[in-house]
């Protein structure tokens, strides 16, 4: 009978579900309990719990959003990159009989949440963060259109970080590979906790991922500055509108996917299984529907980056405006016409094989002409060195080579020889460390002053420059060579020798990255000590060119005293040009939306929700599925939705401005 | 500087000497085919490459700020001639390699039979192919030589210049079979069958493996692939004849289990129907096969009744759970007319030919059938009322 009553209050949740068998594991575990004691610590002995509370947790403040979303991005990527490095190890030393030091369901788990954790926990919290942060300031808006939507999705998305990281300490994470194709991920080959961990995480982090993509777009086409046609906006709103098009048509499709594998999994239904008509063919199909346009997700916004940065840098127009934006468009339509190129190898047929490789090709042409339009940004213009243009100039030289054998795999011939190899996983590192990470860095170190009205050390920003451009090329050049001789990919040990001195080279690749992230990291508590001498008072110290640099930095709560009119693509470079004076006096009241906290309890009661459905502890889903609904009703009846920032307010704020500015002479 | 480039070069240079890149250097002639699209595609894409990275370097340092001899042009943001250069140029580059890419496609079609053996040498009648069917099994290689009725585990051979046809599928999760060597790869997957088409033109010993990661023991699937001469190849079929070990369909449920790191093994025969069986998830004795089902599916299926038609699955491949919520797994056994059920029932039960049958009995249950592990149903194979399906399959 206790038995019994065990079972129903914790499902399969039993003291064996703790991995204290893995000592790596558990070293891991007592040094993040205990930063965490010290971080909790730290965070109660100053009294900052009410501050983090009112003034960020619960901000529904776009700027705020943003930056607690780069912050996930950041925690996680140390997360995501330990695993990468665990890996690098395990590969360099698994020789000559060798097992390594990681055996293979520690080590299937370690690639499985690598891509999981670098995709859905790093790459799109920063890309979100960026976008949230900048969006409407570019386009001369207070706030995006659904506030509180904003902070929501932003927990849900922390929400589903919190099911990855439990699943270490709690059980285990799936050990599949980043897409858990079935059948392997199936009940039947993976009956343990770890694929429920990858489907209710995912789920959970996808609720929050579709409302940013819907909120971006109604901010965007609805929120523009008068003035502001679709054609005069920045390239990176423009590169940002796409994304979140993309982002509202096909995370819905990953919705979908993994509610049908959950249900393969929870109630016997036979979807993708390999009996009753099961076709786990469609589950690849329907995963990559979603898992190519994924990857313009994450690029797209980063060319606007290095858009505004080269002609930022070069002190310039942007070259080829509206065909940046056409670039920009077709590449946003063909994602989606190109996703079974990551399966030519499945069995279809020539025909449907080269149909695809060849919509791929044709991908190259908008990104080819982007390229091209950038370098001709360069030409003849007045170029800094500024950190976000060395990073820009880095992006140039890598991206080109990831995209010439990202085209090479797009040739299904080419791909049978290639496919699943290592040439493979240089190939998307390729573009997506050269051009994702490299453009978030030169977008972090663009817009931080913009945060927080210091710039970063230059000093550090170039350290950490120099150790992850070179650490990327001695990590992933190896493997393209590897690729060639034919090793695959996911491999825990190896019997061929002359394999060694490659992973050996790629380790310390590795290494030098982790230098880089660790200069990184240098960089912004070396910039914050410093941020006196660092300062920027001007509110616009690149000389840029759109409106994000018309406001001060950080900027106000409500971001533009008044409202601009925009006049060019360009608009605040022609408000300088055309002698701009900012208005002194005549200020209103200025209609603000209220913090709320329950965005923070709704993702909590998710969570929450989760959890019970992976444990099989059922009370506790239905009784927090209960709660979130709850809670979902009880907040339309929160009518405390907004307040006003008295005109007295925004004078005092614009006239401190007034004053900075007129000191700087 | 350039000195010392090419000092770092060096060191490269020689690694490389050192290493077997067998991708570009395969011994196989449809490998041999991929590995020159894959060199003649990188060729072209360098001819746009290679300017634009030299641009890059070039415009980053003629444009740097400090250097006010260049112009400097701030409001020039358009060209149409540049415009249609930069879209033109990729443009060119991407039709002719969608050309190749075309051709290349549908010649090495890896369903396509091969039609020649080296450059020059066309496959003619006096090449009989090999075949060979392939099982990926958690975690090994299972290959079948049906001309020669023997089997072999983790080891493959093949003669030298003679067309080899595989017929590629899975026991339980999805694989790749790929020898880098020979030709490009192919999923392996279960229920399902892939082909590949492939000749080998060196003797010697190539590794084999799965290009798809398949669980636990995934990086031990591997194998030795043999390109032997027509006599050596010949003694190893003798050899595997004379190997102890036999493949009947119980052995091969036992080999089915997950295991890893399988040595070599060879069996000196191997039940006919085995690899059919394999594709139809069918190689418990009693346990209705995929395209059985599918033929009856075709003439429109058991109808809801139908969903009944199924047993508790007894052989458990992999300490198998079914989903919390849903049914025991199980498999469809087999069907029986009306007539054969109705006079199962009334057999088994004392109920009276008028309470019998309360409604419609066709579709029927599979009651009172071949339990697994008993006699095939394919013996009974001559049932006058199953007729009808035999002659479908």
């Amino acid at each position: 009978m206790p038995d019994t009553l065990t079972k129903f209050i914790f499902g399969r949740l039993t003291l064996d579900s703790l991995p204290l068998h893995e000592p790596i594991v558990v070293a891991t575990f007592v040094a993040v309990a205990l930063g965490g004691i010290a971080l909790l610590g730290a965070i109660t002995y100053f009294k900052l719990w009410t501050y983090l509370w009112r003034e960020w947790f619960t901000s529904v403040d776009h700027k705020k959003i943003g930056i607690m979303y780069m912050v996930l991005g950041l925690v996680m990527l140390l997360r995501g990159f330990s695993d990468a490095i665990m890996m690098r190890l395990q590969q360099a030393i698994a020789f000559n009989g060798s097992e390594g030091y990681l055996n293979s369901h520690h080590y299937d788990q370690i690639f499985t949440a690598h891509g999981v954790i670098m995709i859905f926990f790093v790459a799109m919290p920063f890309v979100t963060g960026l976008m949230n942060f900048v969006v409407p300031l570019q386009i001369g808006a207070r706030d995006v259109s659904f506030p509180f939507l904003n902070n929501f999705s932003f927990w849900m998305t922390v929400g589903g970080a919190i099911l990855v990281m439990a699943s270490l300490f709690v059980g285990e994470f799936a050990r599949t590979g980043w897409l858990a194709y079935p059948p392997l991920s199936g009940i039947g080959y993976s009956p343990d906790v770890g694929v429920d961990y990858y489907i209710w995480a995912l789920q959970v982090a996808g609720v929050g991922t579709t409302l940013s993509g819907i909120n971006l777009i109604c901010t965007i086409i609805k929120m523009r500055a008068p003035g502001m046609t679709m054609m005069r906006m920045p390239v990176f709103t423009w590169t940002s509108l796409c994304t979140n098009v993309l982002i509202v048509a096909s995370f819905p499709v990953l919705t979908a996917v993994l509610s049908l594998l959950a249900l393969d999994r929870y109630v016997g239904t036979n979807f993708f299984t390999n009996d009753f008509g099961g076709n786990p063919m469609m589950y690849v199909n329907l995963i990559w529907i979603w898992g190519h346009p994924e990857v313009y997700i994450l690029i797209l916004p980063l060319f606007g980056v290095f858009s505004e940065v080269t002609s930022t840098f070069s002190g310039k127009r942007l070259f080829g405006y509206t065909s940046m934006v056409y670039a920009t468009v077709v590449i946003t339509i063909l994602s989606y016409l190109v996703w079974l190129h990551h399966f030519f190898t499945m069995g279809s047929g020539a025909s449907v094989n080269s149909f695809f490789g060849i919509t791929t090709m044709i991908i190259s042409i908008p990104t080819g002409a982007k390229i091209f339009n950038w370098l001709f940004t360069m030409y003849r213009g007045r170029i800094r060195f500024e950190l976000p243009m060395m990073w820009t100039i880095a992006f140039m030289l890598t991206f080109v080579v990831g995209g010439m054998t990202g085209v090479l795999l797009a040739v299904p011939p080419a791909d049978f020889v290639l496919h699943n190899s290592l040439f493979l996983i240089a190939h998307f590192h390729n573009v997506i460390i050269g051009g994702v990470l490299f453009g978030l860095f030169a977008g972090i170190a663009y817009w931080w002053p913009k945060a927080f009205g210091f710039k970063l050390d230059p000093f550090w920003g170039k350290v950490s420059f120099w150790c992850w451009v070179v650490g990327f090329w001695f990590a992933f050049m190896p493997l393209y060579i590897l690729g060639l001789m034919g090793v695959t990919r996911r491999m825990r040990v190896f019997d061929d020798p002359s394999l060694q001195i490659w992973f050996v080279i790629a380790a310390f690749g590795a290494v030098l990255i982790a230098a880089g992230i660790a200069a990184f990291l240098i960089q912004i508590v070396v910039s914050i000590r410093k941020r006196e001498a660092l300062t920027d008072p001007t509110g616009d110290p690149w000389d840029g060119r759109t409106l994000e640099w018309s406001t001060s930095s950080p900027p106000p709560a409500y971001n533009f005293a008044f409202t601009p009119v925009v006049r060019d693509n360009d608009a605040w470079w022609d408000m300088k040009k055309a002698g701009y004076a900012r208005p002194l006096s005549g200020f209103k009241p200025i209609h603000m939306p209220s913090n709320t906290g329950t965005g923070v309890v709704l993702a909590a009661f998710s969570v929450a929700l989760g959890f019970g459905l992976i444990w099989y502890i059922w009370w506790l889903a239905a009784l927090s599925f209960v709660c979130l609904i709850a809670t979902a009703i009880g907040h339309t009846f929160n009518y405390h939705r907004d307040f006003h920032i008295p005109a007295a307010e925004v004078t005092q704020t614009e006239e401190a401005r007034t004053t900075l500015l007129a000191a700087q002479g | 500087m350039k000195r010392f480039g090419a000092l770092l070069l060096f060191p490269l240079a020689g690694l490389l000497s050192g290493c077997d890149l067998v991708v570009l250097a395969p011994a196989g002639d449809v490998a041999a085919q991929q590995r020159d699209l894959l060199v003649v595609s990188t060729l072209l894409m360098l001819v746009i490459i290679i300017p634009v990275m030299t641009l890059t370097v070039f415009f980053a340092w003629r444009y740097r700020q400090s250097n006010a001899a260049a112009t400097y042009a701030p409001d020039w943001d358009h060209s149409t001639k540049l415009e249609l250069v930069i879209w033109a140029a990729p443009l060119l580059i991407i039709i002719c390699l969608g050309a190749l890419t075309w051709l290349g496609t549908h010649l090495l079609d890896p369903y396509r039979r091969i039609d020649r053996i080296e450059p020059g040498q066309p496959v003619t009648e006096a090449h009989k192919p090999l075949r060979v069917e392939v099982v990926a099994l958690d975690w090994k290689w299972l290959f079948i030589y049906p001309d020669y009725g023997i089997a072999s585990v983790n080891e493959l051979a093949a003669p030298v210049n003679q067309p080899i046809d595989f017929r590629i599928t899975s026991s339980a999760v999805m694989n790749s079979f790929y020898i880098p060597a020979l030709a490009g790869q192919i999923y392996a997957m279960p229920a399902m069958e892939t082909k590949l088409h492939a000749v080998i033109n060196r003797p010697g010993t190539y590794s084999g493996f799965s290009a798809n990661y398949s669980g636990a023991g995934f990086s031990g699937m591997r194998f030795a692939f043999h390109g032997l001469s027509d006599q050596a190849f010949d003694q190893w079929v003798t050899q595997a004849r004379t190997a102890p070990a036999t493949l009947s369909r119980e052995n091969y449920l036992d080999l089915e289990k997950p295991s890893e790191n399988e040595p070599v093994r060879h069996y000196a025969s191997v039940d006919p129907g085995l690899f059919g069986a394999i594709l139809n998830l069918c190689v418990e004795r009693g346990k209705m096969c995929m395209n059985e089902m599918m033929s009856i599916d075709a003439k429109g299926g058991l109808g809801l009744a139908g969903v009944r038609n199924t047993l508790p699955l007894q052989y458990d491949k992999l300490a198998r759970r079914g989903a919390v919520f849903g049914n025991d797994p199980s498999y469809v056994a087999s069907i029986c007319t009306a007539e054969e059920a109705a006079a199962a029932a009334r057999a088994a039960s004392d109920v009276t030919p008028k309470d019998w049958p309360a409604r419609n009995l066709s579709p029927l249950r599979g009651a009172g059938l071949l339990r697994p592990g008993t006699e095939s149903r394919r013996a009974e194979a001559d049932t006058p009322s199953l007729g009808l399906l035999r002659r479908e399959l």
